[in-house]
């Protein structure tokens, strides 16, 4: 190495790098996802030399630094293209014919997913939910997001993807969806703020306790709860970090609020600090939402030239790199501190061992968007919002077979059906030119499958929890009667083998077991027993995971298990159109077979050509994350 | 003198010190609760979950090895559910990694009726051996990501971090700095990786020599061979 380091070239190379880490040096370790990333900019990959320096730069030790840059798949140790096309291949995507997407660009550029042109212009890769589930299929086009690309007309839409905004009440959503940020001055003073700050800090938690707030990550803790805990918490400084790390699959309304309303966010944290006496917040936003990034910059700007940020307390954006694990608050700390986004064992809890080992409070994007509103409204005009035990505003991110796709404000207790209805279908009035509603997966992948029995569920935490159902990050995806739900569980199985941090036994290895029976599944070649090997693994990694993810990992497939016995019962090979065909009127049939099996053998083709790509990906991936795989077959 | 908690485990009464974990605490009455990762010079990352009991009131299992004991806990080590997380982890080891030389494991396979074979067309994690340095080899189709190794070379013991993760999930490995080998890290060669590896994925080099079938004298005329190449 010593030779390498003296060359004058390098050191000529290395400059721009010195000058861009700058910033980041008194944050130490803190500082290591901040400098890839501006590394990343600089030179569009980490090369060896470019790694070592950010390690000395910020005292880290090699091996760690690149055990992170392995860790996050947005961060490059081996050359990629200039122009990154990521093409989501997830749930709601799918159903718009990501597939196809992904396979003509992969033919329009002369490579296959996860490969570089020979030229070193472009990368293509399959990604995981980009959360533009509403304007599937999308693609993100180097920072910007390519939404609603049809292949047919060559029609899309790049840049800022735009939020589409419905529902039946318009408080978490008053500023969106008009096609521009908020700006401090149309946003107004900070009222709530300025409401709270003539109020001691235990009158603003005991105004959220009596609110009955709870968190809209997904995990659904009351977050009056937590801010007393921190508040009461010994250690200092505190902290205020709010998770915008909006990555489970289906889930998108976070990046309508953060993109439309960065002044709500913002407002919330300012008021959570107050009220624990934190000294700092982080925004840490997902590494695919990178066009948020200047958006929340200029938001804190204007906070911080109106005062509402000052030395007491300010905020810092810490942006990911692609890992859903990250979503974990413990995770997301980790990620924080300039580490692998391992989950902690908790206890302790973040109430009093947070990010930096110091009590820190930790919501969801949404939760503290209903701050202000509470404060200012108060707990009691709050509460006449939705129901008894699910007070206030909620949003859902509809995707999939519906009219209407986007995120729906509505009050905590509608039904289903209502909202189903306000989307557009599919099915549930039985018009007669629309499809009929097969299955809606609920929460996102870490969610489970409703059917049409569930339609007059109403929305809420109790009802959602008596039918089973986890209310989660608020996703309603929505399969018609002609969606094949074994391609569904099989992406699903992709998904969590693909973002299984490693850390525990049951989740390592689960999430892969999972997504190989899954594979079989899908693909009819179901063995004897992968019912019984894929509910052991679904309920060991339910059971003994150390952190939510694994917990998760199996729950739509069980409650998929659950719904559809028919669909884990070809053992022996059977064709799966059998099954599928099974619920099917046999004239329907007769009537489009031709077409049937002019699909299905495209279909096969699909399957195959993303076979190849899953193949091609591991290999890949295997060159890039090390050298076993390679060898493994030499 | 701290304070005592008292608990059962599987119906018998224990009391412990509070702050003891709930897998000491059942070591006291002669209840054997497996573990793979824990170690004792190591700390606990409950993250191998072989050690999982299952505890009155509470949604999911719990790890023994770091969970404390508390007043009036009832623990199950042996329930149904326990008993499946434990099976189905060891058989997903097997699926996954040579655990030829992990007789401990072997052994608790045995233990808990896990079959070896259960998942068919299972994609393994194998390896190359690395053998790039004098004192010992890596070979990582043996690596059950224990994590000790790691710890042991970084604040657990030694501070020197040559060894960290590559990959994640599935494809998660233990790695060293863009892949270099071993002499060109900071590793020292202290040892204590080896020391503390449950599988044999890191092995003294004599050791590994002398299974391939060499004479003790032939792997001394080797070493001393690379020493006269040198004058």
């Amino acid at each position: 190495m010593s030779d390498i380091d003296t060359s004058p070239s390098l050191s000529a190379r290395l400059a721009p790098l010195q000058s861009a880490i700058e910033p980041y040096l008194p944050l130490g370790r803190s500082g290591l996802l901040p400098a890839l990333h501006a590394a990343q900019k600089i030179y569009g990959w980490i090369s060896e030399p470019v790694a070592a320096e950010i390690a000395k730069s910020l005292r880290v030790p090699l091996a760690d630094v690149h055990g992170v840059i392995e860790f996050y798949t947005l961060f490059y140790n081996e050359p990629v293209g200039k122009r990154f096309i990521r093409v989501c291949t997830d749930q709601a995507c799918a159903l718009k014919d990501a597939d196809g997407l992904l396979n003509h660009l992969c033919a329009h550029h002369g490579i296959k997913a996860s490969e570089t042109t020979a030229d070193r212009r472009v990368t293509i890769e399959a990604s995981p939910c980009l959360g533009l589930c509403e304007q599937a299929p999308a693609i993100l086009y180097g920072d910007e997001a390519e939404t609603n690309v049809n292949l047919k007309t060559g029609s899309y839409e790049l840049g800022r993807p735009r939020s589409i905004v419905y529902g039946q009440i318009r408080l978490l959503t008053a500023n969106c969806g008009n096609g521009t940020t908020t700006s401090l001055t149309n946003y107004g003073e900070y009222v709530a703020l300025k409401k709270a700050l003539l109020m001691k800090p235990e009158e603003v938690i005991n105004e959220v306790k009596s609110s009955g707030l709870v968190g809209r990550g997904g995990a659904a803790f009351p977050t009056g709860v937590k801010w007393d805990g921190t508040a009461k918490a010994a250690g200092s400084p505190k902290y205020v970090v709010c998770n915008a790390d909006e990555s489970e699959p289906g889930t998108f309304k976070d990046r309508v609020l953060l993109l439309d309303d960065p002044h709500r966010v913002i407002e919330g944290m300012a008021i959570a600090a107050y009220a624990i006496g934190a000294s700092k917040g982080f925004i840490y936003v997902r590494g695919e939402y990178p066009y948020i990034l200047p958006v929340l910059e200029n938001a804190l700007s204007e906070a911080r030239q109106a005062g509402y940020l000052n030395e007491d307390f300010d905020i810092e954006i810490r942006l990911g790199a692609g890992a859903y694990i990250c979503g974990e608050e413990t995770a997301l700390f980790e990620s924080i501190e300039g580490k692998r986004g391992f989950p902690r064992v908790k206890p302790p809890f973040p109430t009093t061992f947070g990010v930096f080992g110091k009590p820190t409070v930790i919501n969801n994007v949404e939760t503290l968007c209903n701050v202000p509103l509470i404060i200012s409204k108060g707990s009691a005009e709050y509460r006449e919002i939705g129901t008894e035990k699910s007070p206030g505003p909620k949003l859902f991110c509809v995707s999939g077979d519906v009219i209407k796709p986007g995120v729906y404000e509505v009050p905590f207790g509608v039904t289903l059906r209502e909202l189903l209805n306000m989307a557009g279908g599919p099915s549930t009035s039985l018009r007669t030119n629309q499809k009929k509603l097969q299955a809606v997966l609920f929460g996102g992948a870490a969610g489970a499958f409703a059917t049409p029995t569930h339609l007059d569920v109403k929305l809420t935490f109790e009802d959602l929890r008596a039918a089973g159902l986890p209310l989660g990050s608020g996703v309603v995806m929505v399969f018609d009667e002609r969606r094949d739900m074994r391609d569904s569980l099989a992406r699903l199985g992709h998904f969590f083998a693909h973002e299984s941090c490693g850390k525990c036994y049951p989740c390592q290895m689960g999430t892969q077991r999972q997504m190989e029976i899954l594979n079989r599944i899908a693909a009819g070649k179901m063995q004897a027993g992968d019912l019984e090997r894929l509910q052991d693994v679904g309920w060991t990694m339910t059971d003994a995971s150390l952190c939510g993810l694994g917990q998760t990992a199996a729950s739509a497939v069980l409650s998929a298990v659950k719904l559809w016995p028919e669909l884990f019962k070809d053992e022996g090979g059977r064709m799966k159109d059998e099954v599928l065909m099974g619920n099917k009127k046999k004239n329907e049939m007769r009537k489009t077979q031709n077409v049937k099996s002019k699909a299905k053998k495209a279909k096969a083709n699909t399957q195959d050509a993303k076979r190849k790509v899953q193949k091609v990906k591991a290999k890949t991936v295997a060159k890039k994350k090390s050298s076993r795989k390679t060898a493994s077959r030499r | 003198m701290a304070d005592s908690v008292s608990l059962t485990i599987d119906g018998q009464p224990v009391s412990v010190e509070s702050g003891t974990t709930l897998m000491k605490a059942a070591q006291q009455i002669g209840v054997d609760i497996p573990t793979i990762c824990w170690h004792q010079a190591t700390t606990s990352n409950a993250l191998c979950r072989i050690c999982v009991v299952e505890v009155e009131g509470q949604r999911l299992l719990q790890p023994a090895c770091i969970v404390k004991a508390a007043q009036d806990m009832k623990v199950q080590t042996l329930s149904e559910r326990v008993l499946r997380a434990r099976r189905t982890i060891l058989e997903m080891l097997a699926s996954t990694m040579d655990l030829s030389e992990a007789p401990a494991i072997l052994t608790m396979m045995k233990e808990y009726g896990a079959n070896a074979g259960r998942f068919p067309e299972a994609e393994r994690r194998e390896s190359e051996i690395k053998d790039d340095n004098p004192m010992y080899i890596r070979d990582y189709s043996k690596c059950l990501l224990c994590w000790r190794c790691v710890q042991v070379c970084a604040d657990d013991a030694q501070y020197v971090n040559a060894i960290n993760f590559n990959g994640r999930g599935f494809e998660t490995q233990i790695g060293t700095f863009f892949d270099k080998s071993i002499p060109e890290t900071t590793c020292v060669l202290c040892g204590q990786c080896v020391g503390v590896c449950p599988t044999g994925a890191l092995k003294p080099k004599r050791e590994y020599l002398l299974e391939q079938g060499m004479k003790p004298e032939e792997i001394s005329v080797m070493n001393t061979g690379r020493k006269k190449r040198k004058n």
